[in-house]
């Protein structure tokens, strides 16, 4: 009896809810269809059962919820007939995966299933294995499937082989059981049989280094003649796309061969000949014939190094650049990305083809070109090359502008070869995508400034040029109005001129204005007004002519509702009006920023950011670094059933993080200001204010102005318990004070010398309590060792405990083995751990965490989350 | 391998959604609704391939239904492409002449189709012929 026959109800269900012309009108359809489905599944009803999964399953398709309906799979499944079976595979399948703990109560039917005399119910089954399996039942049904592998009908055998491939993925510990039978499969001649052997044994070589050998040594020489017979068969109309025999068999005989080949020079000397017939044969006028090429190409160059081959691989490429398909130019520009660390200068031949590439209205074949781009750039031809991308800047699309940008600043930085070259870059980027850029890089182009000290000068008048042009881009408001707070003089009197340069007349009051309208314009953020006060400030001082105009626009802000401004307003007012005589020394030229230090703070933070591109740009097989972390697991990535984070925070993880941190930072800058205190005012006068440190000034203007009961303004209140840091002296001081660790609001100091944190209860739960020390390494502010110890509060043995981390992309954590995985207990024994923390951001943010510990009780699986957020500060 | 294969119509409405990995169902109508506004609006004449966050989507239009399959990074773009298309033969030539509203009524055969075509991320059945006879005998079974 067919399902779907015996009524025309499930027909009559999808026709009113086509009918539906509003949504809410689909949601009531579905509430009733939903509800007497309910009802039936309530009433036990077995006529109905596999007609009422149908439904579900269509409805589930729509985006409503259906898990009601999970039970009535497993009933349909333990059923005897084949349409009630099928049926309740395909609703198995598609409402549920293998994290739902209903699995567990099919493995036996499935079993049950595997072993059945119709072959077309083993079919079923091991249709639905393949396709759900978790590590627990590829553990419990391996052996079944195994055994099916030689079953008599080929459509067993090719299921068999495919779910082969599950089981493997999800227990590598199984492949070894796997090798013979999988050899067994190369030998079919049903195409079937033999694509989906083919398929195991890639897969099989990818989890086991025994797997390889073996086949390496038993089947290279078969494999090869099976590709020739393929490529050499006469029409076959069963398997023919393009007047090619099954190009999806070829595809996978030259994966399969690429596995064998790669590392080792016998085997790749055994498929030379085929590969290079494969390479000259091919007609590439049809999509297959170029997806058998491509797949080609990647043998030829991923296998042991045959100078001929490679050249015929890179000619391909080269004409795949020149078609004039999109999809063939795409995989081109792929594949050249693997072919430059085989031979860059044949890549570099390409380099005008790549750089049309960057510039085509198709974001996939930008992106891809870019990427090639990136890693095509040297010394020799970065000037030309950078001038293409900038050019280019102007004219791209707004998304495009992100990547575009990231990849010009990362070039430009590397490769450089003068100063003045890179300002000039630099500004051009600032003023055509000022927006795109990140805070590290403006950051730099302020630390390079300042270490050009020759150009000082021609830095400044370009600036205030390009701030005519572009005054939207907020980064380049940002290092203009810092360095005409600086080097105003400079602008004004045209110190220092280059011969390139036109000289220009701005007087005192034009430079003014520039900061004026910055600080007053609607877009600007806070940053950026915080700035441009403490420019203004600078420029009270370096032009006395403007100095009451300037305390006017100072001024305005003293009833700003941003508490930062506010302070600032307050505490520059009271600079310029009450404190002239240090004042000029107050507001001194910065000291030059050292670049090294910057580079060292900054090399945790690019990693994550720039390089991963570059790294994957040349080891391409992933195009994503991983993150160090194993617990921020690929959504998208089949394993996650070991490690079931909860997916729909993948991506909130970090925010969440990041979240934290700043909460933590502003409820313990309140608390913690201890060490702070008047020492910092410098530091707090030319910080570029983040939000987290208004509160702490509240703090501290209250405080000062309770100890003050006389109303004396808070900047005097600040400065009086610790006058010196106002005096001279400390303006000779002010060179170990950074610039960008004015973001901070931990005393420098505090980073190296080693100082002893206290250890912090991490985790605690009923169970289970972990403890963590700290220490740093000597020299390395950035890096703590934090040493996990994990004690059992239960009265149970855990078995098989694992714990697990993640950080945000600022930090990068490594984790040691642990001392063992079984925690004896009441306490009696712990584990210990040793993680080390990398804080790229060291003295900005601080460690946060989240922790998973997984771990076997009484045989139950026990598994404990939590978020880490009490480090001491200053990790 | 492939991760999940998308039949969409214009308007974003899922016709069949297979995933191969495990996810939510909440990460799934994510996925779909991200995978449709990534092919939607893509000019014809460019790529058929999209990246999509850490994998990538090769995805082919028949009148105004898109299929999408999302695979590996490192997989053969042309080879899936071609994939998509052997499926539409496929569906055509069981449906004979396939429309969109075949696929709405017989959604559950379209998914006994594909699981003869593809298993566990994987290329089953490369013959057009061996998967429309397999399709038959198990109709004379129901």
């Amino acid at each position: 009896m067919n399902p779907f026959s015996s009524g025309t109800r499930l027909r009559d269900m999808i026709r009113a809810i086509r009918a539906c012309k509003t949504a809410a009108e689909e949601r009531a359809v579905v509430r009733k269809e939903c509800a007497a489905i309910r009802a039936a599944i309530n009433e036990n009803d077995q006529d109905y059962r596999h007609r009422n999964l149908a439904k579900l399953m269509f409805i589930h398709m729509l985006g409503y919820p259906t898990h009601f309906g999970q039970m009535e799979c497993l009933k349909l499944i333990a059923s005897s007939g084949f349409p009630e079976k099928r049926i309740g595979y395909l609703g198995l399948m598609l409402l549920l995966d293998e994290r739902q703990e209903v699995l567990m109560l099919v493995t036996n039917s499935l079993k049950q299933d595997l072993n059945h005399s119709n072959q077309y119910i083993v079919g079923l089954a091991l249709c639905a294995l393949g396709n759900i399996c978790s590590a627990e039942m590829a553990r419990d049904l391996a052996p079944e499937v195994e055994r099916l592998l030689q079953f008599r009908d080929p459509n067993i055998r090719k299921k068999a082989a495919l779910c082969s491939i599950r089981i493997i993925k999800k227990v590598p510990e199984l492949a070894e059981n796997f090798i013979n039978p999988a050899a067994a499969l190369l030998k079919e001649k049903h195409h079937g049989v033999l694509i989906t052997g083919v398929q195991l044994c890639t897969d099989l070589c990818k989890v086991s280094e025994d797997a390889l050998e073996y086949f390496r040594k038993k089947c290279t020489e078969g494999l090869v003649k099976t590709l020739k017979d393929v490529v050499n068969s006469p029409y076959a109309p069963e398997y023919d796309i393009a007047g090619i025999t099954d190009p999806f068999l070829h595809i996978r005989l030259l994966k399969l061969l690429r596995e064998l080949g790669q590392g080792d020079a016998d085997a790749s000397e055994c498929m030379n000949d085929i590969l290079a017939q494969v390479a000259t044969k091919t007609e590439s006028n049809k999509n297959a014939g170029n997806a058998i090429l491509y797949e080609c190409v990647e043998t030829i160059m991923s296998i042991e190094d045959n100078g001929g081959l490679r050249v015929l691989a890179i000619n391909i490429l080269g004409r795949f650049l020149s078609n004039r398909d999109n999809n063939i130019r795409y995989v081109a520009l792929n594949m050249l990305m693997k072919a430059i660390t085989v031979d860059a200068q044949a890549v570099q031949r390409h380099r005008a083809t790549i750089l049309e590439c960057v510039k085509d209205s198709d974001a996939s074949i930008r992106k891809r070109a870019l990427e090639l781009v990136y890693v095509l750039v040297n010394e020799g031809n970065v000037k030309p090359l950078t001038k293409e991308l900038i050019d280019y800047l102007e004219v791209s699309d707004e998304e495009f502008k992100g990547d575009l940008t990231a990849k010009i600043c990362s070039i430009v930085a590397k490769f450089s070869p003068e100063k003045i070259w890179y300002i000039d870059q630099m500004l051009k980027v600032l003023s055509e995508a000022g927006n795109f850029v990140k805070d590290e890089v403006w950051h730099a182009v302020i630390v390079v400034i300042s270490n050009a000290s020759d150009l000082h000068g021609y830095t400044v008048r370009a600036l205030y040029r390009a701030l005519q042009l572009s005054a939207e881009q907020e980064s380049l408001v940002r290092v203009a109005i810092w360095c005409i707070g600086e080097y105003g003089d400079l602008l004004v009197n045209n110190v220092g001129m280059l011969n390139v340069e036109d000289p220009i007349t701005v007087t005192e009051s034009d430079a003014v204005d520039v900061i004026e309208i910055a600080i007053k314009h609607h877009t600007s953020d806070l940053t950026t007004k915080a700035m441009a006060m403490v420019a203004l400030l600078k420029l009270s001082s370096r032009f006395p002519s403007c100095s009451e105009r300037i305390k006017d626009i100072v001024v305005q802000y003293k009833g700003s509702l941003v508490l930062e401004l506010q302070q600032r307003s307050i505490e520059m007012n009271s600079i310029i009006a009450k404190h002239q005589n240090i004042r000029s020394t107050l507001v001194e030229r910065m000291p030059v920023l050292d670049e090294a230090t910057f580079i060292g703070k900054r090399a945790g933070s690019i990693q994550a950011t720039v390089s991963p591109s570059a790294g994957a740009s040349i080891n391409l097989p992933n195009g994503v670094a991983k993150p160090t972390a194993a617990p921020l697991v690929d959504l998208l990535d089949l394993g996650s059933d070991d490690v079931p984070a909860p997916s729909s925070s993948g991506g909130d993880l970090l925010h969440d993080l990041l979240g934290v941190d700043l909460s933590m930072a502003s409820t313990q800058s309140g608390v913690n200001h201890a060490p702070k205190n008047g020492t910092d005012v410098l530091l707090d006068l030319l910080s570029i204010g983040s939000p987290t440190q208004s509160s702490q000034s509240v703090s501290d203007m209250l405080s000062s102005s309770q100890d003050n009961k006389t109303p004396v303004s808070p900047l005097e209140g600040l400065s009086s318990p610790s006058s010196n840091s106002i005096q001279p002296t400390s303006a000779g001081a002010a060179p170990t004070i950074d610039l960008l660790d004015g973001f901070s609001s931990n005393p420098p100091k505090q980073e190296n010398n080693g100082t002893a944190y206290p250890s912090v209860v991490a985790f605690e739960s009923s169970n289970l309590k972990m403890v963590f020390n700290f220490s740093k390494l000597p020299g390395n502010p950035q890096t703590t060792v934090i040493e996990a110890t994990f004690t059992n509060l239960s009265t149970n043995i855990y078995s098989d405990f694992i714990f697990q981390a993640a950080v945000p992309k600022f930090l990068q954590l490594h984790l040691d083995p642990a001392s063992g995985n079984t925690l004896p207990a009441s306490g009696n024994g712990s584990i210990t751990q040793t993680l080390r923390v990398t804080n790229s951001q060291h003295g900005k943010k601080s460690l946060v965490m989240r922790i998973r510990i997984a771990y076997k009780m009484n045989n139950k699986d026990v598994l404990e989350e939590g978020q880490i957020s009490n480090f001491p500060r200053g990790l | 391998m492939i991760r999940f294969i998308l039949l969409q119509n214009r308007q974003g409405k899922t016709r069949l959604a297979k995933y191969y990995v495990p996810l939510e169902d909440s990460e799934k109508h994510k996925v779909e609704y991200e995978v449709h506004r990534l092919v939607v609006n893509r000019d014809p004449k460019f790529t058929n391939f999209v990246e999509f966050r850490t994998h990538k989507v090769i995805y082919r239009r028949y009148a105004g239904l898109f299929f999408s399959l999302c695979v590996d990074i490192t997989d053969n773009e042309l080879a899936y492409l071609e994939c998509i298309h052997l499926f539409v033969e496929i569906l055509d030539h069981f449906f004979s002449n396939v429309c969109e509203l075949d696929l709405v009524f017989n959604f559950h055969k379209v998914y006994l189709i594909l699981d003869e075509f593809i298993l566990a991320g994987e290329l089953q059945e490369t013959s057009k012929k061996a998967i429309i006879e397999r399709m038959g005998e198990l109709e004379k079974l129901e």
